[in-house]
């Protein structure tokens, strides 16, 4: 953007965080009430779209040196591989698990393999978002 | 529980998936992706095996018991149909390692090509029909990027009409999924048989059953074929050839489930449809092949051909022509590929479409010459090839249940395919060489094996059709049984 949006960029900077943060609590909220990978993965590709409007794609690419077209194969092979890992176990395809662990910090934690499936669907949420976003933009 | 079952979907999507990360070591993608292809028809003849010995197997994805979870169904019909789409796709990958461009394979030719089959063998092994939309969405978002790939006019051209064209019978597809569940309340094919049957399919139903058949005939090419010709024609030719071996057997798959396992109670309305579809996609077909003088447009037209013959053995509905029309399906896979494949490659070698421009091709490749009069005979049905079996079971069933009109159209289509043909094999192959010595363009090895391979394939399924009778005649009689798919999905 070649106007010098001072406003937009000081609020950007805090927004951005709270954005960040709001898509991580909706991405672990999913497990059990609304929320979840794909939702989570929109929020967090917000906070970037946000980012790549207010500064330059270029500065924005050298603060975060990812391929995104990358990170949506990334996220959708976790999905797939989860799916495999059922495979490996002898259950069938897809099967999900959970168990309670003690961890040192957290204490009793409800840990589920969906969550791994779900963090590959927010990957390839957020990767084909901001694709889409970026190769638009290039038109322009 | 069978784990097995998901992997011809599964399998390609992972591979496709990594490809991704390896774009630039192109060898790789090019034999990983060949030996998907290659496991999976392992694959697939093992399924058969095991579909024979222990009838049809289901896998519950996740343990979910149906119809509450989504499930795969494998009987022989959706597994033969899985094992010809990897024998075709690794034929034609095979060819697409000499024929595609560097900047094709780097741009996630591979990937999309396991995409593709992923959707095409996720379509055929469903029990689900949303699972079946799902499917049948994955391999068309694959099939818009292969047709686009490379970014020619023409490619850009007919991708905007064919993505239109696909939208919109998505939509129609959703549309009818939506009614049928509000009327029923299930997706799961077995669970809506059982509740049609009970209701005895009403006539609300049986509106609903038209609003699928529209959507499958767009997809599969029946008479709604006005998209098809422009589309099959753009794309490179491994892609065209991908295309018109796969694309359209979707469609006919997912008609000949719906209306043999779902909505079979009214046949004197649906299938009598399907015969007047079937009989006027032969008609515009066989005039389309015979009017063109572009030899892409003319093998385009004869995919449209075969889509209606294949629908007269639905429409028929006797245990001789479904048989029929399942082998003539086999067959139709192999020899669409193999017909598209010859023909792309005369078109590379002389650098023109038009057939009266080619002439004595014969004298500069007699190889290619040769397979071209093999296909040509093969697609007409003349034995010992394997279009013959399937020609002969449907003309049978169509005797047998009295349908004299369809089955002068599909003979007659015959004849005009075969007309079609030789009209260009007479042109192409015979006559003056137009190509001297010098400027001869040496056809290379990679085009010239797959076109073999495929050619020993239908001279094979023609004098070993005996192999397969079995496990097609248990296709056969499960498709005109659905109590046996339904015991096997609901009752185990």
């Amino acid at each position: 953007m070649k106007t010098n949006n001072v406003i937009l960029r000081t609020v950007i900077k805090i927004v951005v965080f709270i954005i960040l943060t709001l898509a991580v609590y909706l991405f672990f909220s999913g497990h059990d009430s609304p929320g979840g990978g794909f939702i989570g993965g929109l929020v967090l590709a917000s906070a970037f779209v946000l980012l790549f409007i207010v500064e330059d794609i270029a500065t924005i690419k050298k603060g975060i040196p990812v391929d995104f077209k990358r990170v949506a194969a990334l996220g959708a092979f976790i999905a797939v591989a989860t799916g495999f890992g059922a495979i490996i176990f002898g259950e069938p395809f897809l099967t999900q698990t959970f168990g309670h662990f003690n961890l040192p910090i957290f204490g009793e934690t409800h840990l589920t393999t969906v969550t791994i499936f779900e963090a590959g669907v927010a990957l390839t949420v957020v990767g084909v978002v901001v694709s889409i976003i970026l190769s638009i933009s290039r038109d322009v | 529980m069978n784990n097995i079952l998901v992997l011809p979907l599964a399998l390609p999507v992972l591979v496709g998936i990594l490809l991704i990360f390896f774009r630039s070591n192109i060898p790789l993608q090019r034999w990983v992706s060949f030996a998907v292809m290659v496991v999976n028809l392992g694959l697939s003849i093992y399924l058969l095996h095991e579909i024979h010995t222990e009838g049809i197997l289901r896998l519950d994805f996740g343990g979910w018991k149906p119809p509450f979870g989504i499930s795969f169904v494998a009987d022989s019909f959706s597994v033969l149909l899985v094992m010809t789409t990897s024998i075709v796709t690794a034929i034609c990958l095979l060819f697409a390692f000499s024929s595609m461009d560097r900047s094709h394979e780097k741009m996630f030719f591979y990937s999309f090509v396991n995409l593709l089959v992923a959707g095409v063998n996720g379509s055929f092994l469903t029990g689900d029909l949303f699972n079946l939309y799902v499917c049948f969405e994955v391999m068309l978002l694959a099939s818009y990027v292969l047709l686009a790939l490379g970014g020619r006019k023409v490619q850009l051209k007919e991708a905007i009409k064919y993505v239109v064209i696909n939208v919109v019978s998505s939509w129609l597809f959703i549309v009818g999924i939506a009614y049928l569940y509000g009327m029923v309340g299930t997706l799961n094919l077995a669970q809506l048989s059982q509740r049609i049957a009970e209701s005895g399919q009403p006539p609300l139903i049986t509106v609903i059953s038209i609003v699928f058949l529209t959507v499958f005939a767009l997809k599969a090419g029946l008479l709604l074929y006005f998209w098809l010709p422009g589309s099959y024609a753009a794309p490179p030719i491994a892609i065209a050839a991908l295309f018109g071996a796969l694309l359209t057997k979707v469609g006919i798959y997912a008609m000949f489930r719906m209306f043999t396992l779902v909505f079979y109670h009214q046949p004197v309305f649906t299938h009598t449809i399907i015969g007047v579809l079937a009989g006027l996609t032969l008609i515009g077909g066989s005039i389309g092949a015979v009017a063109y003088r572009d030899i892409r447009q003319i093998v385009v037209y004869n995919v449209i051909i075969s889509v209606g013959f294949i629908l007269i053995g639905l429409a028929v509905a006797t245990p001789e022509a479904m048989e029929g029309s399942i082998y003539y399906l086999i067959h139709d896979m192999i020899v669409k590929a193999l017909l598209f494949l010859l023909a792309g490659v005369m078109i590379t070698l002389t650098k023109t479409a038009r057939m009266d421009q080619i002439s004595g091709l014969i004298r500069n490749y007699p190889l290619l010459g040769w397979m071209f009069f093999i296909v040509m005979l093969s697609m007409a049905g003349i034995p010992p090839f394997s279009g013959f079996i399937g020609k002969v079971l449907v003309g049978q069933g169509a005797i047998e249940s009295g349908s004299y009109l369809l089955l002068a159209l599909a003979f007659g289509s015959s004849i005009l395919v075969l007309y079609s043909l030789l009209r260009v094999f007479l042109s192409c192959f015979w006559g003056e060489t137009i190509i001297d010595e010098e400027e001869m363009i040496t056809a290379k090895k990679g085009w010239l094996i797959p076109c073999a391979i495929l050619t020993i394939t239908t001279i094979g399924l023609g004098l070993g059709a005996e192999s397969i009778a079995t496990y097609v005649s248990e296709a056969a009689n499960t498709l005109l049984n659905p109590d046996k798919y339904i015991d096997a999905v609901l009752n185990d």
